[in-house]
């Protein structure tokens, strides 16, 4: 459990969002630039449809991504630990069962998390027709919203930031769960899927495919 | 210029079309009017606004003013009924370089949420063939020949039975032969009934398939019609080569035809009704020492050259 655990706080930061960078950032930028997006839209994709493809594509992608580290981690704790009833951060025990669900709630929590940077990204791809500046950009956002989440000065909008509750899945490890990080994360990312998508949308639907 | 058609006759109609670009204007008041059952040359050299209007037509690029009509209805509110029935090859190859050039179509083909899963590969086949990439069709598409990636282009606007097909360069990038093959393509096309909007910056390349052409010249248009009417109106010149020239000129002049001198030479457009074995008799009696006399310029190449300009320069 804990080498997931540990292999999850180790990646969020970094690992993570760099994928969903590249992911994502390329959705759109990287057809403009292959040139295939004219060929998408006059076949036709339809617009609105092609956005939302993308976006779960890129969603669906940091969800294996996610599922990759929280296996491995519990295949490599498998291996280095013994087997058996899994201590959690309260102190109570779980059995296999108790332990597998709370792998999947743990993995699901980080790909929510992670759902408010797959928009921004989106949108970030929208503007450009170089997807490795929108990779770039993506990149940037989540390191400096971190950044700006450890500046004390910046307290006022450390709740605000899309990487806030990044970490708050340890509460998913407590018995009995509790539920408050999920939730308000679940509401802050909802926030940025709704604006950032939003923006998104109206970018593209009025935007001249010119590559 | 050959009479209006009714709105829902025209394959491709626009009116007052312009785009601009900041503070360049690459479209300028363009009123196109495509017939139906034509297959229509979009004529005009580097940078005078073809890619551009192709884009607006298919609601890639959105006008900065005018409106169009495609297959009857309004373009690009009605983009959902018309595209499926329009194939489309826009500026050169787009292709996925790390697919096989089959998997770029099925690809292509799945985009359109209108197209049934069932028939793609017969489809996808169908257009492979068509455009002579069969055998290479499970080949990296990265690795294809400029002009194989020219084809693979083709075959996707040829997955569907199309009502009009816009072709942006078909030709741009392939060797003589397929160029060949491209206007038998485009023959083959038209026979079946389908509408076909070719553009070229050569007019050679596609002279002999066309039975309408619009010439643009700096975003605007500058001849449009059937290509006898634009033939009838590529006024042929006289050339006279004399010692006389300014005498010979004041003879032409009678015959109300303004001449140019140079040299020994003197050139003047000639007019309809104009008889050049008149003309020379003219000249003999009046002591023109006529050295001789040809009649130039009345191909329809000469005449696209004389609308577009001859040099090198592309507008800016
Ligand atoms: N994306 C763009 N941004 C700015 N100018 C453009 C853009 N695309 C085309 N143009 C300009 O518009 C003019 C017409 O270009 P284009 O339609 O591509 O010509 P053609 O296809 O006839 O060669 C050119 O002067 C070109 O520089
Ligand atoms: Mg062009």
């Amino acid at each position: 459990m804990f080498v997931a655990f540990t292999a999850l706080t180790v990646s969020i930061p970094l690992f993570l969002p760099l994928t969903i960078g590249v992911v994502a950032g390329d959705t759109i930028a990287g057809e403009a630039s292959l040139g295939t997006l004219r060929a998408l839209l006059i076949a036709p994709a339809g617009r609105l449809r092609l956005l939302i493809v993308k976006y779960v594509g890129a969603l669906a992608f940091a969800a294996a991504a996610t599922g990759v580290i929280v296996l491995a981690g519990v295949g490599v704790g498998a291996l280095l630990f013994p087997v058996g009833r899994v201590t959690l951060l309260s102190g109570d025990t779980v059995d296999a069962g108790g332990f597998a669900a709370r792998a999947a709630l743990l993995a699901l929590y980080v790909v929510l998390s992670l759902s408010g940077l797959c928009a921004i990204g989106l949108f970030i791809s929208t503007l450009t027709t170089i997807p490795v500046g929108a990779m770039a950009a993506t990149v940037v956002v989540a390191g400096a919203s971190q950044i700006a989440d450890a500046l004390p000065q910046l307290d006022a909008i450390h709740a605000w930031l899309p990487t806030h509750y990044w970490f708050g899945f340890g509460d998913l490890l407590r018995d009995p769960l509790v539920w408050d990080s999920f939730g308000v994360n679940g509401w802050l990312q909802l926030g940025y899927v709704v604006v950032f998508g939003g923006l998104a949308i109206w970018r593209f639907l009025t935007k001249d495919a010119l590559s | 210029m050959s009479g209006t058609v009714a709105p829902a006759d025209a394959a491709i109609r626009t009116r007052g079309l312009g785009k601009r670009f900041g503070r360049q204007r690459a479209v300028a008041d363009l009123d196109l009017e495509v017939p139906r059952g034509a297959v229509f040359g979009f004529l005009g050299p580097n940078g005078s606004g073809k890619t551009t209007t192709i884009r607006m037509l298919l609601g890639l690029a959105r006008p900065s003013s005018g409106d169009i009509h495609v297959l009857g209805e309004p373009m690009p509110h009605a983009l959902r009924s018309v595209l499926p029935r329009v194939g489309a090859l826009v500026e050169g190859p787009s292709i996925y370089p790390f697919l096989s050039g089959r998997a770029n179509l099925h690809r292509l083909d799945a985009a359109d949420p209108g197209s049934a899963a069932r028939s793609r590969p017969a489809r996808v086949d169908g257009a492979l063939e068509r455009v002579g990439l069969t055998a290479a069709a499970g080949k990296r598409a990265g690795a294809y020949s400029l002009g194989m990636k020219q084809r693979l282009g083709l075959a996707a606007a040829l997955l569907a039975p199309r009502e009009l097909l816009v072709l942006d360069e078909p030709t741009n990038g392939l060797d003589p032969q397929g160029t060949r093959e491209v206007r038998g393509l485009i023959r083959s096309l038209a026979a079946d009934g389908t509408t076909v909007f070719v553009s070229s910056h050569l007019l050679a390349e596609i002279e002999q398939v066309c039975t309408h052409a619009a010439v643009m010249r700096a975003g605007r248009l500058v001849a449009q019609g059937s290509l006898d009417d634009l033939r009838r109106a590529a006024r042929a010149r006289i050339v006279v080569r004399t010692p006389d020239a300014a005498d010979a000129a004041t003879v032409l002049g009678i015959h109300r035809i303004t001449a140019a001198i140079a040299g020994d030479s003197i050139t003047g457009e000639l007019p309809e009704e104009a008889v050049v074995e008149d003309l020379v008799r003219a000249l003999v009696e009046a002591g023109v020492r006529v050295r001789g006399v040809s009649v130039e310029g009345d191909s329809l190449e000469d005449r696209f050259v004389a609308l577009t300009g001859e040099g090198f320069d592309v507008a800016g």
